[in-house]
Parts: C-alpha cells; sequence; structure tokens
C-alpha cells in the first residue's frame, strides 16, 4: 500500500511538472510571437518561410533545428556574413535584437515550435544568458 | 548542290557564325564606348573603405575641420579623424533606448555651424516621468548641443514626439534643415499605423519646428482642434530618408512600407500621404492592409518599390565630381544592401539602377564637403567613400 501510494504520488507529481513545463512552454511561446511580430516578420515573415537567397527561413530551418546556441547567439549580438540554410547560402547581416534573456527565450520558443517546426524542450532564460558573444 | 548548301551551313556555324559574333560584339562594344560618352556609371567610380570599426553606425555629419561626427546605433557618438576612428567617445549622449530599429539615431550640423557650433541628434528615448504613453515605453526626440573635446555641452531638448510606446519599431528619426530657418524631424508610426492618420500623436508624421525648438505659428494644424502642432505632414509609416532638393528646395523622403509598398515622396505643408488607408503593399503576414492604392485628399507616391528594399538615407547628388548625376538621388538599401540611382526629372523618376551591390546594409548616404558620395554600412561597421576613377 505504501508503495503504491508512493508510485501514485510519483505519478501525480510527474504528471503535475510535466504539465507545468508544457504551460511554460505554451507562454514562453506566447510571448515570444508577439515579439516576433514585432521585430523578426519584417524579413523572416509571419510564415517564417524568409526570403530565399537574402533572409533565410526558420520554418524547417536545418541552422535553427540544429544549432539552438548559435540561434540565440544571432538574436542576442547579430549575425554578419555567409551562413547556409537548408543547402542555401545567405551572405547577409542581422542586427542584435536588443531583446533581454528572457525575451530571447520566448523567440526561441516561439520559432522553434512555429512554421511547421517542434520541440518541447523549453529554452530558458538562463540558458540565454549563458551564451558569451564570440 | 544539296552538299554544298550544307558546307556553307557548316562552314557558317563553324566560321561565319563567331566572326558575326565577333563582330556585333565589336559593334556593341563601340556603341557602348559611344553611349557612354557624357555617361557616369557604376564602371567608371570606384568604391573604398576609410574607416571601419564602428558598431552598427546610423548616421554621419561632416564637420568643417575635416572630422566626421557618427553615431552608433547603440547610443555612442564617435569621432572619425584622418580615416581613424577616435577610440575615445563623446560623451553627454542621453540614454537611448536601444531595441529593434531604437537607440541612436541621426546627427546633422546647423547649416551654420561655424557660427553657431550647434550639432542636431535624434534618437529612441526611453519615456521620463510625466510624460504620456506606455511604460517602459519609447519615442523619437531631437536634442542639440555643442561639442567641446570629447563633450557635449550647452545640450538642449527640443522635442519628443508623443505618445511613448512599448516596442522596437519605426522609429523614423531623419533630421533635415530646409534653407529657410527651420528643421523637421521624421517620425514612424511606432507600429501603430492607425495612429498615422490622427493628427492628436506625433506618430507617422513630419514635424516641423524653428531651430531653437519652438514650433513655428504658420504649420499647418496650428489652428486645427486637437491637432498636434508641430505636425508638417501625416499618413507617413517610417520615413528614414530625408533630403531637399539642391535647387528647387522641395523635400523629399522615402519610407519604409509593407511589403512591396516602400515610398518615395515629396513632402508638403498639411498633406496625407495615406498610411495606412492606402498602400501599394501588403502586411508581411500576407493580408491586405487597404484595398485601396489611391483615394482624393491623398497623395501618391513619386514611386513605390516592389520588392520592398527597406530603404535607408539618401542624398541628392549635386557635385562637380558626378556631373552627369546631379539632380538625381542616391538611395540606400537595408535590404539587398546596395545603392540604388534613380534618374531624376522634375517631379519624376524617370530611370532606377543598382549600384554599388553588395556594399553592406546601408545607413546612411551623404555627399561630402570634397564632393565625394560617402555611406555608412551597418553590418561591417565601416564608411565606404564612393568617386571618380582617376
Amino acid at each position: 500500500m505504501k508503495l503504491l501510494t508512493f508510485i501514485g504520488c510519483g505519478l501525480a507529481y510527474a504528471a503535475i511538472f510535466s504539465l507545468n513545463a508544457q504551460d511554460n512552454l505554451t507562454q514562453s511561446i506566447e510571448r515570444g510571437k508577439e515579439l516576433y511580430m514585432e521585430s523578426c516578420v519584417t524579413c523572416h515573415l509571419a510564415n517564417g518561410q524568409g526570403l530565399k537567397g537574402t533572409f533565410p527561413p526558420l520554418a524547417k530551418s536545418d541552422f535553427l533545428l540544429k544549432y539552438p546556441e548559435k540561434s540565440i547567439h544571432s538574436i542576442k549580438f547579430g549575425m554578419n556574413g555567409k551562413v547556409v540554410v537548408n543547402g542555401v547560402t545567405y551572405n547577409n547581416a542581422m542586427p542584435p535584437s536588443g531583446f533581454a534573456d528572457d525575451e530571447i527565450a520566448d523567440v526561441m520558443n516561439y520559432i522553434r515550435n512555429s512554421f511547421g517546426n517542434k520541440n518541447m524542450q523549453l529554452v530558458t532564460e538562463k540558458m540565454v544568458a549563458a551564451v558569451k558573444e564570440k | 548542290m544539296k552538299s554544298q548548301f550544307s558546307m556553307i551551313k557548316q562552314s557558317f556555324k563553324f566560321f561565319l557564325l563567331p566572326v558575326a559574333l565577333l563582330a556585333s560584339g565589336l559593334l556593341m562594344s563601340h556603341c557602348n564606348i559611344s553611349s557612354n560618352d557624357g555617361e557616369l556609371s557604376e564602371k567608371n567610380l570606384k568604391s573604398e573603405t576609410i574607416v571601419t570599426g564602428l558598431t552598427m553606425p546610423w548616421a554621419m555629419a561632416f564637420l568643417p575641420d575635416g572630422r566626421v561626427l557618427v553615431t552608433e546605433r547603440g547610443g555612442k557618438l564617435r569621432i572619425v579623424k584622418g580615416g581613424t576612428l577616435d577610440p575615445q567617445e563623446i560623451t553627454g549622449i542621453p540614454k537611448v533606448y536601444y531595441r529593434g530599429q531604437g537607440g541612436l539615431l541621426d546627427v546633422v550640423l546647423h547649416p551654420n555651424y561655424k557660427e553657431n557650433g550647434w550639432i542636431y541628434i535624434s534618437y529612441s528615448s526611453p519615456k521620463q516621468e510625466g510624460e504620456a504613453g506606455d511604460d517602459n515605453g519609447a519615442n523619437t526626440a531631437l536634442m542639440r548641443a555643442k561639442l567641446d573635446g570629447h563633450q557635449l555641452t550647452n545640450i538642449e531638448h527640443l522635442y519628443k514626439a508623443s505618445p511613448n510606446v512599448k516596442g522596437g519599431v519605426h522609429f523614423g528619426g531623419k533630421i533635415l534643415f530646409d534653407n529657410k530657418g527651420y528643421v523637421f524631424l521624421s517620425l514612424g508610426e511606432r507600429g501603430q499605423k492607425e495612429n498615422s492618420q490622427n493628427l492628436s500623436k506625433a506618430q507617422g508624421k513630419m514635424v516641423r519646428l524653428h531651430e531653437d525648438g519652438k514650433i513655428p505659428n504658420d504649420n499647418p494644424f496650428v489652428k486645427t482642434k486637437d491637432a498636434l502642432p508641430e505636425i508638417w505632414s501625416y499618413g507617413h509609416r517610417n520615413p528614414q530618408g530625408l533630403v531637399m532638393h539642391p535647387t528647387t528646395g522641395t523635400i523629399w523622403a522615402h519610407e519604409h512600407g509593407p511589403q512591396g509598398g516602400d515610398e518615395l515622396n515629396i513632402v508638403e505643408k498639411g498633406k496625407n500621404y495615406g498610411w495606412p488607408l492606402i498602400t501599394y503593399g501588403i502586411d508581411y503576414d500576407n493580408s491586405i492592409i487597404s484595398d485601396k492604392t489611391e483615394a482624393p485628399g491623398m497623395e501618391q507616391p513619386v514611386i513605390y518599390w516592389k520588392p520592398s528594399i527597406a530603404p535607408c538615407g539618401m542624398t541628392f547628388v549635386n557635385s562637380p565630381k558626378f556631373k552627369e548625376w546631379n539632380g538625381d538621388l542616391l538611395v540606400g538599401s537595408l535590404k539587398f544592401m546596395n545603392l540604388e540611382h534613380l534618374t531624376i526629372k522634375g517631379n519624376k523618376v524617370v530611370k532606377k539602377e543598382v549600384i554599388f551591390d553588395k556594399i553592406g546594409r546601408v545607413r546612411d548616404v551623404k555627399q561630402g564637403p570634397d564632393g565625394n558620395i560617402y555611406v555608412v554600412v551597418e553590418n561591417t561597421g565601416s564608411i565606404v567613400k564612393i568617386s571618380p576613377k582617376a
């Protein structure tokens, strides 16, 4: 009986914890969308398709999905020069967003879970703070 | 007979055709040479990077002693002397709202700078106590000051656009002196497009002030109920190119539009430039902003850009070094990282050509006191000089 209670409590705890985590992600995505519509949409567009040859896509972007740290770095500090996304070379520049670390986390969560992208793993403010200028 | 014919055909293929091509090629190149007499093009120009090391430069101003003032959007005013960036920044710049497109913006000298020493600076100003609008918001402000060594002195805050708005888009920020003693400042709509049509808010407007910041009493809406008296024209989106024609004195401005809706306008007293009631563009989520491109009482642009180029910076050419281009416009493009040369006849653009493709994200284009063209490039942190090849 004790064991059952223990397992039961554990399951309930895990369920609440994961629900909470999902809730955090959902809320972060919502906040991120607002920021995206403010600052990112003019180049990457509302559907995350970008402009082939000029502005790289975020939708199904191998760069975004493979290199979250590099993506955080580019939102935080800007990006300059050649980058290959989904086999297409882009040679443009992105200015730094001026967003705070928690806002960058929100934008990351939004773009990793939009335009057909899916990634349940939450990007946190702490993870963004850990990315230093290179 | 048949074989003879095919031989001719053969020889045409292998001999005559190349000769014909060569001949026409020579002819064409001759034509080019002759048609280029008196026609200036990128081929006759060279570009040199004269300064590097700037961090997101936005605008420049040429001091009479040969030094150049440069704003960095992050909030620093810098000096370039003899092609070298002075490591010591200028103090006295107020705190700027550095977010999205905001920050330290334009720098322009008073036309009589030599006598009075006034430097005019625009920037995204965070909300101050007692100001209207969103907490943690901002809007564009204009100040003037004098330079003493590496210090701004006699700082005067001349104007702040109202209300403060949260969010990092559409600050406008271009400063222009006309030749009648007035100063103009372009203001973006801060992402609230409907307010471009609202005369009680300074968003999406051109404002006109006396050089000390006082509002001229002949501004068009001084007597209009609930209208802000500083407004000169309205219905703008995000104007970041503002120049005066060197001979006619008319004011030309370009503005960032929605997708496919960037515009070049001739700005006149009291006029409505239509945003967002009329536009040639669509929104960034492909939604329709307006099904109208024209309407009575609203001005048509001189041209619009489809696709958008994200225009920033602009100059009229008025230089003995670019004689054939005098009276034409050079416009910077952030998006395609090039310059556009617009041939102007009267109030029309008769030709558009891209020059210096891939120069970088152009923030400012100015003609220097030496008659050469200077370009501020954001992403390379540099100033590029464009001059005729010797």
